[in-house]
């Protein structure tokens, strides 16, 4: 061979100054920090704010120094359990839009891709049609029902073991156009289905209480402790499944857990409001834009900043129609959809 | 008893059968080359070693143990394995990338280190990307990135390193500075390094043992010199061939003959 190698420049062992990802790292855990920030203020406005505003000081005695005035009453049973379940839902969806898009490789997952909104949908469509229930704490387990047999459906068809971004996506998406085929027939021939669940399809936090809070948080807690916990094997898995298998990560569980967690959130977030879009699709993309591809920051600003975003929603959805009011669902696609135009536009998107 | 070894392994994907009753032992500290023509079962192998494929018989031993009955993260403390392709994470520093193959060091008890920081930083420096680290992975050129992922693997500091075809899809002047690495990496760490490579010549120059395939079958093992003979190269590639001395190394070099006039006439 008459290639003689050119002398290689081994650049960076005279240099090598490890402080721009020590000051990223800062930088991050600063933004972080200013999102809880944020969150607590939206939260605020979320308790003030509404067809009768209220000032910061009842606000706070409401809170604090409850005495059973008439803003008292408002703020405890209305307000606050609305703004609870929009922390708990908006956290929900961000990180399950978060995992799926991290599980998928896709950067348009979200909950619909997977089937688990048609899931949903499709077991409370059943439940008020054909066995009469008509209660909200009743659609949550219907609602949760169906969202895990179909996830794991899409899982099965996907090819469990053999499971890969692609086949999961086309899964997910079969499974959802047949699901929306049965609920619009079931729809069709009935006609007090089809009121009931006009509303819930849109998404609101509207008609909150303490027992859907109490209902739902515990799965919405636990499946926010285990995505953050699988932070570090999707992060590897993102690399591509030989190299994370080389790495010593375990795919077969992380997949399934992952599932789980999805159908956690997911199921409990849609039981409780209905199945809100964008916020599961949009935030993750916003979140990458300031942490870059780290799911271990990913995750943890994916669940501050999809609560910020949807009670914002809602708080804003009060406002504008004022005393009348916009669902949450309706507020978020609206903010949502031009918004994620314009980041779809901005930022090249990764090939399926 | 060597490290790694496979002990009358049969591999195939679905039903399909592509080596049947198959033993290969990699000596210790050795850079073992796989070679063989197109779908002999080299890559196959080379996947079973590195436990990406579960043999349907017989096993693959690592330390004496079947390395599918072993942990994976303890597997991945001692083996690791350059793929044939891997995906970069979109807007991934080369610093984060390296970084990731600390993962099977970590653990929820066992956060980052100053000590990961510091075999990162080497990884980077041993694979001349050292001054990459704040760089984004995609805007790099397909050496840079490669020497990026090996980067990667050494940052998982095994003793035993795999690589499938760690050459294809690069130029000429980067496959060089890729094996150079290899090399170097065999010789100053003294790992134990395995590649499947597809150039003859290449292998016969940077091997320090040989494994030539055919149909899912060992033809020959051994040092280069004594593997690689005009004899063999027709017996496994069906190429008519001189081999004559390497005018750089001494190592053999395969010269194919010119087609026979004779029968093309």
């Amino acid at each position: 061979m008459l290639v003689d190698s050119p002398p290689q420049p081994r650049d960076g062992t005279t240099s090598a100054p490890p402080a721009p990802t020590a000051k990223r790292r800062t930088l991050r855990a600063a933004g972080l920090f200013a999102s809880v920030g944020v969150l607590a203020l939206v939260a605020v406005a979320s308790i003030a704010v509404g067809a009768k505003p209220m000032p910061l000081g009842d606000v706070w005695h409401g809170l604090f120094h409850s005495s059973g005035t008439a803003n008292d009453v408002l703020i405890h049973d209305v307000r606050v359990p609305r703004t609870l379940l929009g922390l708990l839902v908006g956290a929900a969806l961000g990180l399950a839009g978060a995992v799926m898009q991290a599980l998928t490789r896709n950067p348009l997952a979200e909950p619909g891709i997977l089937g688990v909104n048609a899931g949903a949908a499709a077991a409370v469509v059943s439940a008020i049609s054909f066995l009469g229930v008509n209660s909200l704490t009743g659609y949550v387990w219907f609602a949760f029902l169906g969202a895990g047999l179909v996830s794991a459906a899409v899982y099965l068809l996907g090819g469990s073991r053999a499971a890969t971004p692609v086949r999961l996506a086309l899964a997910g998406t079969a499974a959802s156009a047949a699901l929306y085929g049965y609920i619009n027939a079931v729809q069709l021939t009935d006609s007090a289905a089809l009121n009931q669940l006009r509303f819930w399809q849109v998404g609101s936090l509207a008609a909150a209480d303490m027992a859907t809070v109490a209902k739902v948080a515990p799965f919405i807690l636990v499946g926010v402790v285990v995505a953050l916990l699988l932070a570090r094997p999707l992060n590897a898995m993102a690399m591509g499944d030989d190299t994370a298998r080389a790495l010593g990560a375990r795919l077969t569980r992380t997949r399934v857990l992952s599932m789980v967690v999805i159908t956690l959130l997911c199921g409990a977030a849609t039981a409780a409001c209905g199945p809100i879009v964008f916020i599961g699709l949009m935030v993750p993309h916003l979140v990458r834009a300031i942490t870059g591809p780290d799911l271990r920051w990913i995750l943890p600003y994916a669940a501050v900043l999809s609560p910020v975003l949807l009670l914002g929603s809602d708080v804003v959805g009060r406002v504008v129609t004022r005393p009348a009011e916009l669902q949450v669902g309706i507020v978020t696609a609206l903010i949502g959809g031009p918004v994620f135009i314009c980041l779809v536009r901005r930022r090249r998107m990764a090939q399926l | 008893m060597q490290r790694l070894s496979a002990e009358s392994v049969t591999l195939g994907y679905d039903q399909r059968v592509i080596a049947k009753d198959l033993s290969v032992e990699i000596p210790d500290r050795s850079f073992t080359v796989i070679v063989g023509p197109n779908a002999c079962g080299k890559s196959t192998l080379l996947r079973a070693l590195s436990r990406m494929l579960k043999p349907s018989e017989g096993r693959v031993l690592l330390d004496g143990q079947a390395i599918h009955s072993l942990p994976a993260k303890k597997v991945a403390r001692t083996l690791g394995l350059l793929p044939q392709s891997s995906i970069a994470p979109d807007g991934i520093t080369v610093g984060d990338l390296v970084a990731r193959g600390r993962y099977p060091h970590q653990g929820l008890l066992r956060q980052w280190s100053p000590e990961d920081e510091r075999i990162v930083q080497e990884s980077m420096e041993a694979t001349g990307v050292g001054g990459l680290g704040e760089r984004y992975v995609d805007e790099l050129s397909g050496g840079q990135r490669q020497r990026v992922w090996i980067a990667m693997a050494l940052a998982q500091q095994t003793p035993l390193l795999l690589l499938d075809e760690p050459t294809t899809f690069l130029d000429i002047q980067h496959q060089i500075e890729v094996l150079d690495l290899c090399a170097q990496l065999h010789e100053e760490q003294g790992r134990t390094l395995v590649a499947v490579l597809h150039d003859l010549n290449q292998a016969a120059r940077y091997a320090s043992h040989l494994v030539a395939m055919r149909d899912g079958e060992v033809v020959a093992e051994g040092a280069p010199a004594s593997v690689v003979t005009a004899e063999l190269v027709e017996r496994v590639f069906g190429v008519r061939c001189q081999v004559i001395p390497d005018p750089e190394t001494g190592t053999p070099l395969v010269v194919p003959a010119a087609p026979r006039r004779s029968l093309v006439g």
